[in-house]
């Protein structure tokens, strides 16, 4: 096969810098990621390494031009898959290991092509007006068909589900009437053969790809691998473009022509939303019948115990609140591997907001400890204050009235800045994409007019302003004991709101109020919905904070902290739906 | 220079749901617009590039308010995306805000000169050519802005033999608007070579070949003005300089005719300056009073505070029918209820005058129609002991007026008129006492003395 035959070419591939490479029928290596043909061709050309000639005149079909200006002949789902290599190489710039895109990535996505029947199968949807050439004779020596052994390496060209050509039984099979007619007439709506069809089709069962589910691909390699990137942290560098999403097809090789119909496939105008890409795991989890994911124990950095470590020093509270949080994991038992783990094969597929569960154990401590009725966690302040005072060389009691003045202006501060690099943000690709080749002229026109006018008014704008983007960083405040503008609380103590009780340490405040006193009685986890007005000021700024944080709506951040709420109170819950006392003992 | 025009023939037909809500004469809603959208996609979330392009626009809209050239720069540089967003009804509306803003900027930011004004102009143009006219119009404004006569006439004749696609009823009227600029422009030189003209001596031998320029000028520029002048509008700058072309040439029936047509064609909106002009324009033609008295009968109706009002007044005055009488002391008062014509001293001597002519004549009801509606505020409004304190130090001759306006008005006991006797004026004494007598037998506060 292909791969195997171009395994001892190593350099980089000079258009997408993958080490991925197959051969061409001449000989010559080929990207297998991108397409790019080099113009190194295999020293020793043994024709019995060669095993399926049918699989090399697939390729050739595959780089055939049908002119020059219509490009390649290329499959929606190549696009994908090119898009995911993308991905897959950015997060491997971000420091993941290279197993996630050789290996996790790669066999998520050929299993994906094999449920949807899109190739590695005996009928593959595509070959309309194609012979099914699929390489049954090759399924016998992958160990494919094993399935639990998915990070098992199986070398496939991932090109197989083109179909070798055959215009002589166009008129035999004819179960998409779009594509069938003839070849010209569907190339008209798209760049790719099968834009028209693929966005026609509605197969039930089925997970149709589209660009937003790229990121859920990810997140579940990410998750597989228990890798130290939370699923908001990946929408975020989407976001600050670390991470390929938006005009990601404009890397496509120049060959892979891109108009009609594959706008709409392709052509991106939002930002992944946090709900959505969840959602659609899950989704993907299930279709692709994927096993249990390995177990998130303490040592992960998914574990609510490390994560919310890293959101206290995030939002710069003290580091003794983390005794607190760990207490409350362990009470709720959010801290268990069966809890954590992913198995989308479960009766009930689901998985954990890991970050937003953190976070909402976080908002919970401090309602044990502050109340955050607007009222305690003020006077506690005072106390705290004055303690400080007197006390100057000790270390010092947590401020929360301090606190909150540093973190409201340093919040303040990176919201507008969010939402002015926002605004800035250009969603515009250098490859207009257009409906037709009646409008490519225009299309493209108009990108050369906004491109001109941009160069023409960026003499106007201050160069200064417009440093570089920032690199990546999984951390959005800087906290630091040297600032003193910003005082870092991270060293305070937590003195002044707890108390010792023998042996144990009891909260001062002795009260609690939940933030929601009903759940729905049917099946669904909603909880009612989050008035904002009806809740305190500084549990609303806290919810904003966090929610900013996270990037998500600060609706969904308030569900979660009823839910920790429900796991915690279970009793409370089921016999009182008043008021409950919360009193917590924790050994010191 | 790249252009649009393929956009019009080609097909607009976007995936999405695209709506627009277009309702007759090029007329918009833009709430309607984003209510229909609302419904449209069902209360499905806008698109994030919808939201930050008019998060942006926002943000453009903020720096000029706040002379911030600069941001304004930035986030314009972002705002040009919109010219390329799938929808459609955005994407055209995209050119003329782009070019409202984009102009003010380069208008105002330090950076910038006229040759990067003139290319943006040049671009903006030709993106969505349904601005074509609108834009060079205003780019010719610019250019005039800053002396460039030459460029700006050079503009509008090439937006004038600018053609595209069918000819809008709109269209028609930015033609002639931009005709009637160009007309304007040639006005401004003519104007000049007739300075010029004035000021040579007729034996001089440059003489004829100026007056012949002179006159080959007036010719074009009609030309140019007439067609916009006879759509409904408010074309003052252009009428006034046609008309005077027209006297220039001695052809007053047809000045007179514009002139006519201009104030009193009822498609035209309401116009002050239309019946001034007339008005004016027959004051030179000496024409007879009551035709004068006529036109300025409309202008009070529009602006009773007018200071034409004074000669209306006059005008009145003058008159023998006794209507007319009554009309002079209504427009003296309308004049006075303005607070900018409080310290006209012409206006209250000429009241003055007539209140006493008035009372005279023995037409008191005349005099108390106005007083009534008037008996409440104008105590305060003119005749307050703080007025009559701030009148005499600033204008006894007006304060004088004032108090017998006052007396007559108010009678002998009202505060303004008893503080103004008591200043005992050595050179205004004779008056004063005079004032005080007439005041004591024509006060409309105890006619039966009068009488």
């Amino acid at each position: 096969m292909d791969l195997e035959e171009a395994e001892e070419f190593k350099e980089r591939c000079s258009q997408c810098a993958a080490v991925s490479w197959g051969l061409t029928d001449e000989g010559k290596y080929y990207c297998t990621s991108c397409h790019n043909v080099t113009e190194r061709s295999q020293e020793v050309i043994n024709t019995d390494l060669i095993p399926n000639t049918q699989i090399k005149a697939l390729n050739r079909g595959l780089k055939k031009k049908n002119n020059s200006e219509k490009g390649w002949d290329w499959y929606v789902c190549e696009g994908f898959q090119n898009i995911l290599c993308q991905q897959a190489e950015a997060l491997k710039n971000l420091g993941i290991g290279p197993e996630l895109k050789n290996d996790v990535l790669h066999n998520f996505w050929k299993r994906y092509l094999q449920k949807s029947k899109q190739a590695y199968c005996k009928n593959p949807v595509y070959t309309t007006g194609r012979k099914p050439t699929v390489l049954e004779d090759n399924r016998s020596h992958s160990d494919w068909a094993s399935e639990p052994e998915l990070l098992s390496d199986v070398s496939c060209p991932p090109f197989l589900e083109s179909g070798a050509e055959s215009q002589s039984d166009i008129h035999t099979r004819k179960p998409f009437p779009v594509s069938k007619a003839s070849q010209s007439e569907t190339s008209v709506c798209s760049g790719s053969l099968d834009g028209v069809e693929y966005s026609q089709r509605k197969e039930k069962g089925i997970v149709k790809m589209t660009v937003p589910q790229t990121l859920a691909f990810c997140y579940l390699s990410l998750l597989w691998q228990r890798e130290a990137i939370t699923l908001s942290d990946l929408l975020r560098f989407v976001e600050e473009d670390h991470i390929p999403y938006i005009n990601a097809f404009q890397h496509f090789p120049e060959q892979m022509k891109l108009y009609g119909r594959d706008r709409g496939i392709f052509g991106i105008e939002s930002w992944p939303d946090y709900e959505d890409i969840y959602k659609k795991t899950i989704e993907v989890g299930t279709f692709l019948d994927l096993p249990r994911f390995p177990d998130i124990t303490e040592d992960c950095y998914l574990h609510p115990n490390i994560l919310c470590m890293k959101y206290l020093m995030e939002v710069n509270l003290p580091d003794e609140m983390h005794n607190l949080t760990c207490h409350v994991v362990k009470m709720t038992g959010m801290g268990e591997v069966d809890f954590l783990t992913f198995d989308p094969i479960a009766k009930m597929a689901k998985t954990v907001k890991y970050d937003v569960q953190a976070v909402a154990i976080i908002v919970v401590v401090l309602k044990l400890l502050f109340l955050l009725d607007d009222n305690l966690e003020w006077s506690l302040s005072n106390l705290a204050e004055k303690h400080n005072e007197k006390n100057k060389k000790d270390k010092p009691w947590f401020d929360f009235r301090k606190w909150y003045q540093i973190m409201k202006k340093a919040f303040d501060e990176k919201k507008q800045k969010w939402e002015e690099a926002r605004a800035k943000y250009l969603w515009k690709s250098e490859k207009p994409l257009y409906y037709s080749f009646v409008d490519k002229p225009v299309a493209y026109k108009k990108r050369e007019m906004v491109v001109n006018l941009q160069k023409q008014f960026s003499t106007l704008v201050d160069s200064t302003a417009t440093a570089g983007k920032k690199s990546p960083s999984s951390f959005q405040f800087n906290w630091t004991e040297e600032d003193t503008d910003r005082t870092c609380f991270h060293g305070h103590s937590l003195q002044g709101v707890l108390k010792e009780k023998g042996q144990s340490l009891l909260t001062k405040n002795s009260l609690y109020w939940l933030s929601t006193q009903k759940f729905c009685r049917c099946y669904c986890t909603h909880v009612t919905t989050y008035e904002e007005s009806n809740y305190s000021l500084s549990y609303q700024f806290i919810l904003n904070l966090f929610s900013f944080l996270l990037r998500i709506k600060t609706s969904l951040l308030h569900e979660e902290v009823s839910l920790v709420e429900k796991k915690l109170f279970e009793k409370k819950y089921s016999v009182t739906k008043k008021k409950s006392r919360s009193k917590k003992a924790r050994r010191h | 220079m790249s252009d649009f025009s393929e956009e019009l023939k080609g097909p607009v037909t976007d995936d999405e749901v695209e709506t627009s809500v277009l309702t007759g004469a090029g007329m918009h809603f833009p709430w309607l617009q984003t209510y229909v959208e609302t419904v449209a996609i069902g209360g499905k979330r806008k698109k994030d590039f919808a939201q930050t392009t008019s998060a942006c626009l926002s943000f453009v809209q903020e720096a000029l308010l706040k002379h911030q050239w600069q941001q304004a720069a930035e986030y314009m540089y972002s705002y040009f995306q919109t010219l390329e967003d799938s929808d459609s009804y955005k994407r055209q509306a995209a050119p003329e805000i782009i070019w409202k803003l984009g102009s003010e900027i380069l208008f105002y930011h330090p950076k910038s000169n006229v040759e990067t004004f003139n290319t943006f102009a040049d671009r903006m143009k030709n993106v969505g050519v349904m601005n074509y006219l609108k834009i060079s119009l205003q780019h010719a404004l610019y250019l005039l802005h800053h002396g460039m006569l030459k460029d700006a006439k050079r503009n509008l004749s090439e937006a004038e033999t600018w053609r595209h696609g069918e000819n809008t009823s709109s269209r028609g009227i930015l033609i002639n608007l931009i005709q009637a600029y160009k007309g304007l422009l040639q006005y401004y030189t003519w104007s000049k070579k007739k300075m010029e003209l004035s000021k040579l001596d007729k034996d001089d031998y440059a003489y004829n070949a100026v007056a012949q320029d002179v006159f080959n000028h007036s010719w074009k520029t009609s030309a140019n003005i007439s067609a916009l002048i006879k759509i409904p509008g408010v074309w003052d700058p252009f009428v006034k300089s046609y008309v005077e072309m027209l006297e220039f040439y001695g052809d007053r029936d047809g000045a007179q005719e514009v002139l006519t047509n201009y104030a009193y064609d009822e498609k035209f909106p309401s116009n002050p300056n239309a019946h001034i002009y007339l008005y004016n324009f027959l004051k030179r033609q000496k024409a007879p009073r009551s035709k004068m008295i006529s036109v300025l009968k409309i202008l009070y109706q529009i602006v009773p505070s007018h200071k034409l009002m004074l000669e209306f007044h006059t005008l009145l005055r003058k008159s023998e029918k006794e209507e007319h009488h009554k009309l002079g002391l209504e427009v003296l008062f309308g004049v006075l209820d303005f607070a900018g014509c409080t310290k006209n001293i012409t206006a209250w001597k000429y009241l003055a005058k007539c209140l006493k002519k008035t009372l005279m004549g023995n037409h008191l009801a005349w005099v108390q129609d106005e007083w009534n509606s008037r008996k409440n505020w104008w105590p305060n409004f003119h005749f307050s002991y703080f007025w009559a304190k701030s009148d005499w130090k600033e204008d006894t001759a007006l304060a004088c007026e004032k108090a017998f306006v006052a007396g007559l008005l108010l009678g002998k006991g009202c505060r303004y008129f008893r503080y103004i006797l008591k200043q005992d004026h050595q050179i205004l004494g004779k008056k004063i006492k005079r004032m005080k007598r007439s005041v004591k037998k024509y006060s409309i506060v105890n006619p039966r003395l009068s009488y």
